[in-house]
């Protein structure tokens, strides 16, 4: 597939010389984001393709989460090129683009790090407020809704049956009225990730989405991801600490130390790349939890894998 | 104090009286040690001969105070310890007493500051004691006010078609209460006034709680739309004659337009910083009518107002040549409660159609945005919702609201003035809107009978009543933070039956 890249990318781009996989979705080209003095992204590069569950690994403070910042519009780089390239054609530069718009036209849906979800409001209206946009226009901004007119109850009806599919995919279908801040922390995780997909990403953004969950509770997670990638066909840009989650589901790995990738390929090859191993993982065995992730969640490194 | 959590102790328990008084005691020295200097001096203009400020000193006051506290304490403590009738009655006895007194003066009042605390001290010490004795164990009487909020909730459509219909009646009610009492069928006008007075700071309530309950907006400076609002409608009406139907709506357009513009700059701020920017605002706009006095008529204001007309025909005795008067027209006799009849159902009129907007915009995108927004606007913006627009709408449709109150207020009086949109009305209006329950629409009719009849109600009281409604409502957030009856339905549901939590 290389070959079929525009020319300026192809050979400065290291990311790019070596792709040779499905067609790119994301393409990112030296990403920089420098805070005062901290450089906490340092010249990234990287591609996420179409149809692809793409991991990003690391220590804490690595700059995981500052490159989800800077794709999604709340940070705005200090370099690089960001560029998205829809399936059905259409290009986006999303540096360039504020951040609301990055959602809501070049289709790139997130969640977060530590879950926001809108506490007082019910599961389902969590859901609905996700297709706004699309209501927005329905009830002729408010006007025409307002009187009763044009086909809003329709639209809305829509808007509900969406949800309801994305309640029965994650499994909240009984939990619909509940105020989602009185979920339990799985199902408010899996309600995010059910938030961004009714927003019809192209890119769906995941950070840590299995951080705190119990084991069946991952392995669910594992299926549900699998599924928006095979049967939504939405590309899945997931940030994980848990290495059962990235060897198990991902199809392709990059790994950020210290705001520089030091890695980026296959999860074999990546879980055999000796950088890899001396940074992150330590001299151990590559799919245990490694010590300061096994911290973060709080529990002894010898129980972690099982 | 209502919310202390020991209701689970068994009531057959002996009374720990040492422990009881020894915490009564030490709150009383704690008192003392406040009061003995807050209190017991009061500095005086005079000196002694050597040069000293002369002190009066108030030690009897201090001595009631501690006394009081003490004494209110010791009946928590003892309600708490399971002794609950005998300190409900006595606390009951205590306060009838009082207010009897506070009012028709029987015995001479001796501080009525010290007196009317003392009347709410009584009041707190017999609800909770009432509420303990009655209601089950373990039951806080907050959660019971939860379960009311929610109740009325649920049978908001049998509430509120009878609050209506009760709004509705309400002159002709006063006028059968009038032949009840053994008088003739007569409209009171007082009550009316005080009707139109409540549904106005209803109506500024329902507008102030699009920004403050939905979009979660702490707006300082609303009292800023309703003098747009007022000063439009003065403005237009004496500059260019336009009649109250053409000037309501453009000084509502004009209302709006005051907020967009000044939210522009404002909405970028967040939480405290936005609340202190809208209240500068708002001074802002007070100072600008005081001082463009060529446009505004500066302190003096604006009179001559046109009052409203029934669809063009005045409320006069004499109308002008050419003209028939509202009673000509029904051939009644002239009477003074008709405008004021009339005005009355055009701020029901006004602000049923606030309160129809809220509850029908809740169920739409804009709606759902704006509750979105309140929540977390990270999230909303991860949505490709726009929050600046957002909130723009919000404010610019509650300044809307402010400014068709505005506009009905300056029709009411005749006359408008700087010093009616002072900063004590936007507290007053926000009050309103925190106290019944930030969102809740009949929390905020709740709270402003109690905010604006109360007062009314208690005028014996005189300066003292200011001091009653500031302890009620410190009491009344200690009570319920969240407002008296907070509670959010879902805007739609997906099972019918089923719990919000
Ligand atoms: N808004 C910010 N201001 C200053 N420093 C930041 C900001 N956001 C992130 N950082 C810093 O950037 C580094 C990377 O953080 P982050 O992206 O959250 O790491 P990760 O998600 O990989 O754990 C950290 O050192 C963090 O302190
Ligand atoms: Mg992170």
């Amino acid at each position: 597939m290389s070959g079929d890249l525009p020319a300026e990318r192809g050979p400065t781009d290291p990311a790019a010389a070596t792709w040779d996989r499905v067609p790119p979705l994301l393409t990112v080209e030296h990403l920089t984001m420098r805070f005062g003095g901290l450089t906490a992204v340092d010249d990234v590069s990287f591609i996420a393709g179409q149809r692809e569950i793409t991991a990003i690994i690391g220590p804490n403070g690595a700059g995981k989460t500052t490159v989800f910042n800077c794709l999604t519009g709340f940070y705005r780089p200090t370099a690089g090129r960001l560029s998205l390239e829809r399936g059905d054609g259409t290009h986006y530069l999303l540096e360039r683009m504020e951040g609301f718009r990055i959602a809501r036209e070049a289709r790139v849906a997130r969640t977060f790090q530590n879950i926001r979800l809108f506490p007082q409001m019910s599961v389902l209206e969590n859901l609905i407020v996700a297709q706004h946009n699309k209501l927005m226009l329905a009830s002729g901004y408010t006007v025409l809704g307002l009187f009763g007119i044009g086909g809003y109850r329709e639209a809305e009806r829509a808007a509900v049956e969406k949800a309801k599919f994305w309640l029965d995919r994650v499994g909240l279908t009984a939990r619909a009225d509940w105020d989602a801040g009185n979920l339990p922390y799985g199902d408010q995780r899996r309600l995010e990730i059910a938030r961004a997909m009714c927003t019809e990403p192209a890119l769906l953004c995941l950070d840590e989405p299995a951080a705190g969950l119990n084991p069946r509770e991952s392995l669910e997670l594992n299926q549900l991801l699998l599924s928006i990638r095979d049967d939504d066909g939405v590309g899945v840009l997931l940030i994980e600490h848990d290495m059962s989650v990235v060897m198990g589901i991902s199809d392709h790995v990059i790994v950020l130390d210290y705001g520089r990738k030091i890695a980026d390929g296959t999860p074999v090859e990546v879980r055999n790349d000796p950088t890899v191993i001396r940074a992150y993982l330590g001299e151990e065995e590559s799919d245990e939890l490694p010590p300061e992730v096994a911290a973060d969640l709080g529990i002894a490194p010898d129980a972690g894998t099982q | 104090m209502a919310t202390a959590t020991a209701a689970s102790v068994p009531v057959t328990r002996p009374v720990n009286w040492i422990g009881v008084l020894k915490d009564a005691v030490i709150i009383g020295l704690v008192t003392l040690a406040l009061a003995l200097p807050m209190v017991g001096f009061e500095t005086t203009s005079s000196t002694t001969e050597r040069g000293w400020p002369l002190l009066n000193t108030r030690f009897a006051d201090v001595a009631a105070a501690v006394i009081a506290v003490f004494l209110g304490r010791l009946a928590l403590n003892l309600v708490r310890e399971g002794v609950r009738a005998p300190v409900a009655f006595m606390a009951w006895a205590v306060f009838a007493l009082l207010l009897a007194n506070l009012i028709t003066e029987t015995v001479p009042v001796w501080n009525e500051a010290v007196e009317t605390l003392l009347v709410i001290g009584a009041f707190v010490v017999g609800f909770v004691a009432t509420w303990r004795w009655l209601s089950p164990e373990g039951t806080t009487s907050s959660e019971v006010m939860d379960d009311v909020a929610a109740g009325l909730q649920r049978w908001n459509r049998v509430i509120a078609p009878i609050g209506l219909l009760l709004a509705l009646a309400f002159p002709w009610l006063t006028g059968l209460y009038a032949l009840a009492t053994g008088g003739e069928f007569a409209i009171s006008r007082n009550a009316v006034d005080l009707g139109v007075l409540l549904l106005t700071y209803v109506m500024l309530g329902w507008g102030l709680n699009i920004i403050v309950g939905l979009a979660g907006l702490l707006d300082l400076g609303y009292v800023a739309f309703y003098a747009v609002g007022a000063y439009s409608y003065a403005l237009l009406a004496l500059n260019f004659g336009w009649g109250f139907w053409a000037c309501l709506p453009l000084a509502g357009v004009l209302a709006a337009l005051a907020g967009i513009v000044l939210g522009f700059p404002v909405l970028r701020l967040h939480g405290d910083y936005f609340a202190i920017v809208t209240l500068g605002f708002g001074e802002i706009i007070r100072v600008v009518l005081t001082n463009w006095s060529s446009f505004t008529g500066g302190p003096n204001g604006l009179s001559g107002i046109p009052r409203p007309t029934f669809f063009g025909f005045p409320f006069e005795r004499n109308p002008a040549e050419g003209e028939t008067a509202f009673h000509q027209l029904f051939g009644l006799e002239f009477e003074g409660v008709h405008r004021v009849v009339f005005l009355y159902y055009l701020i029901l009129l006004l602000a049923l159609i606030t309160n129809l907007f809220t509850m029908r915009i809740r169920r739409l995108p804009l709606g759902r945005a704006w509750e979105a927004l309140r929540e977390d606007e990270i999230a909303c913006r991860s949505l490709g919702i726009n929050p600046r627009n957002t909130k723009l709408t919000a404010f610019a449709v509650a300044a809307m609201f402010g400014g068709f109150a505005g506009s009905f207020f300056a029709t009411r009086q005749g006359f408008v003035s700087p010093e009616s949109f002072t900063f004590i009305e936007s507290a007053l209006i926000l009050a309103i809107v925190v106290l019944g329950g930030m969102g809740s629409q009949l929390g905020i009719v709740l709270a402003a009978v109690l905010v604006i009849l109360l007062p009314e109600w208690f005028r014996e009281l005189d300066q003292y009543r200011m001091l009653a409604f500031g302890v009620g409502m410190v009491l009344i957030m200690v009570w319920r933070p969240r407002g008296l009856l907070a509670h959010r339905a879902p805007t739609l549901r997906l099972n019918s039956a089923g719990g919000g939590r």
